[in-house]
């Protein structure tokens, strides 16, 4: 059952990968102006250069043919050239992956302690003026533009993986204060604390048990919202990671590196779901 | 309604009403530039200063609220358009058509937003007409906002699919599209109200983000996300703090959004 449930998560994977990967294709190839080569401007290159520049584009207009071309040359770990930077795609990847796996983990690591040590303080006290407190709080980070922290923390100095912990706490936090809100309500939890169970046996035994796979499920699309996040706060604190490299992308238009970062966060948003999904499949499992 | 939902309402139509009277309240436009008076600090003459060459701030933030507040809903409804199209027609056909649209749906959400957004808007030409920069910027977010909407709506249409009225009216003889128009899409109305009034501060906030990472609306236009672009030169809080208006501008209309959808979640749920 459970290596069913792998080879169909595996099997989703490479689906929406190849597909994700043929539509950023078209769309690279169907974008406006993209047909223009600028080396064919250069007055030194004769008329064969020339003529074998255009030779070259003709060919990439099939978009199938495009897609294999690409796909055939990922395979054998030839990702391109980035148009707008004159280097590998790969080692620009291979450069820029450590930073941002870094700033997102550490981003996810905060994040997920302030979400879990506000929630369980609000299961745990259930005072209203606390709970108010930490949905204005909430509230007021989910109003603010991502790109604002990431600018505040450049301001205040505050570091990269900060300001992600910021942009991620509010949105899972009222996921998360629902859940233990759900499972504090359960009879046999409150049947526990009325016998005068620790509160820390309490959220071991029988809290997180209850809880745990939706909480696995949420820390798995909070690591596409980190992702998401990387963006603003690398391009505007100047930290060169993947997102940084993609909004350059962006800006220079460069889109044969963009498509290949795409396929890169595509990959890893839909490896931290299925990895979540398997692993709260296991503990359901277990519990069962 | 309640008393918080009052105010909120209240706060966003005069926010509307404000921004709208820009032309009356600030007549010398947005685009003016009194050099002389480059970065100048709150005045008779500029209520909010000036930014670095000279343009009234006051004036900006009236015309940027204007775009912000009149296309952020207008892209809300083209993808709550979409996601009913989409996602009710999936789940009003079921089967195949519902697992296909499901996919493609997935794909999209399978990317961060703000990756899929900026991945996008570089497809377009970046050096356009600013006019066309705010049509291209709500439109690709109107074109692209509709994925987790119509995951819901999809959800929907399969339930009244198999509702009794629903399978009263094909009994009697109605069928495909007259079914679907006449009895799945008018009782799928409070899920795409809700789905709208949700959409709409995320894209507010959404053109706030790619405003500030220059693939957003073109200068001289101004939108929330050019405004809050200044805060990147900013030296001290306590030295210039008027140009922080634009963002308790957008929190405050934000909160007021959320406030108001408070009711339309109840309703979604």
């Amino acid at each position: 059952m459970l290596g069913r449930k792998i080879a169909r998560h595996g099997l989703t994977l490479v689906a929406t990968v190849l597909l994700g990967g043929f539509l950023s294709a078209t769309l690279v190839r169907l974008a406006p102006g993209l047909d223009s080569d600028e080396a064919a401007l250069d007055p030194h290159l004769s008329s064969q250069s020339i003529e074998a520049l255009r030779q070259a584009r003709t060919e990439q207009h099939n978009i199938f043919h495009f897609y294999l071309h690409s796909l055939r040359l990922a395979v054998h770990g030839d990702l391109g050239t980035s148009i707008s930077l004159r280097q590998p795609v790969r080692s620009l990847l291979h450069d820029r992956i450590p930073l941002t796996l870094r700033l997102v983990g550490l981003g996810l690591l905060m994040g997920w302690a302030a979400v879990m040590a506000l929630a369980l303080t609000a299961a745990w006290l259930r005072v209203t003026a606390y709970d108010l407190l930490a949905t204005v709080l909430t509230g007021f980070l989910l109003c603010v533009p991502a790109a604002v922290l990431a600018l505040l923390s450049v301001f205040w100095n505050i570091p990269g993986a900060l300001a992600i912990a910021l942009i991620i706490f509010p949105r899972d936090y009222r996921f998360a204060r629902n859940l233990l809100d759900k499972a504090y309500s359960l009879p046999h939890i409150i049947t526990a604390r009325a016998k005068g169970l620790s509160e820390l046996r309490i959220l071991f035994w029988h809290v997180v048990p209850a809880v745990g796979p939706q909480l696995l499920a949420l820390a798995g699309v909070s690591v596409s919202l980190a992702i998401g996040a990387a963006i603003p706060v690398e391009a505007l604190c100047g930290l060169a990671g993947i997102g940084q490299l993609a909004w350059q992308a962006a800006l220079a238009r460069d889109l044969p590196l963009l498509m290949n970062i795409t396929v890169l966060v595509t990959l890893v948003t839909l490896l931290a779901n299925s990895g979540a999904d398997v692993i709260g499949y296991v503990w359901r499992g277990q519990q069962a | 309604m309640s008393f918080w939902r009052r105010v909120a309402c209240s706060v966003l139509l005069l926010v509307l009403a404000v921004s709208l009277a820009a032309s009356l309240l600030a007549p010398a436009g947005y685009a003016r530039q009194d050099r002389e008076a480059a970065g100048a600090p709150p005045s008779h003459a500029h209520w909010l200063g000036t930014d670095e060459i000279g343009r009234d701030r006051f004036a900006r933030v009236l015309y940027g609220t204007r775009i912000s507040l009149l296309l952020a809903p207008a892209a809300a409804l083209l993808s709550t358009l979409l996601a009913a199209l989409i996602g009710g027609l999936a789940g009003y056909l079921g089967g195949a058509w519902a697992r296909a649209a499901m996919a493609v749906t997935d794909l999209f959400l399978s990317l961060p937003w703000l990756f899929l957004l900026i991945t996008v808007r570089a497809m377009m030409p970046l050096n356009v007409a600013p006019a066309f920069s705010v049509l291209v910027t709500f439109l690709i977010l109107g074109l692209l906002g509709w994925t987790a909407a119509a995951r819901v709506l999809c959800a929907t249409a399969g339930s009244l699919r198999n509702s009794d009225f629903v399978r009263q009216a094909r009994a009697s003889g109605i069928r495909g599209a007259r079914l679907f128009w006449i009895h799945v899409l008018p009782n799928m109305k409070p899920v795409l109200y809700a789905q709208f009034w949700i959409s709409v501060p995320a894209f507010i906030l959404s053109e706030a983000n790619l405003g500030i990472l220059g693939l957003g609306v073109a200068e001289p236009l101004p939108s929330w996300g050019s405004l809050l672009k200044e805060l990147e030169g900013l030296v001290s809080v306590g030295e210039e703090p008027w140009k922080f208006v634009p963002l308790v501008l957008l929190v405050v209309v934000v909160t007021s959004f959320q406030l108001v959808l408070s009711k339309q979640d109840e309703v979604a749920a």
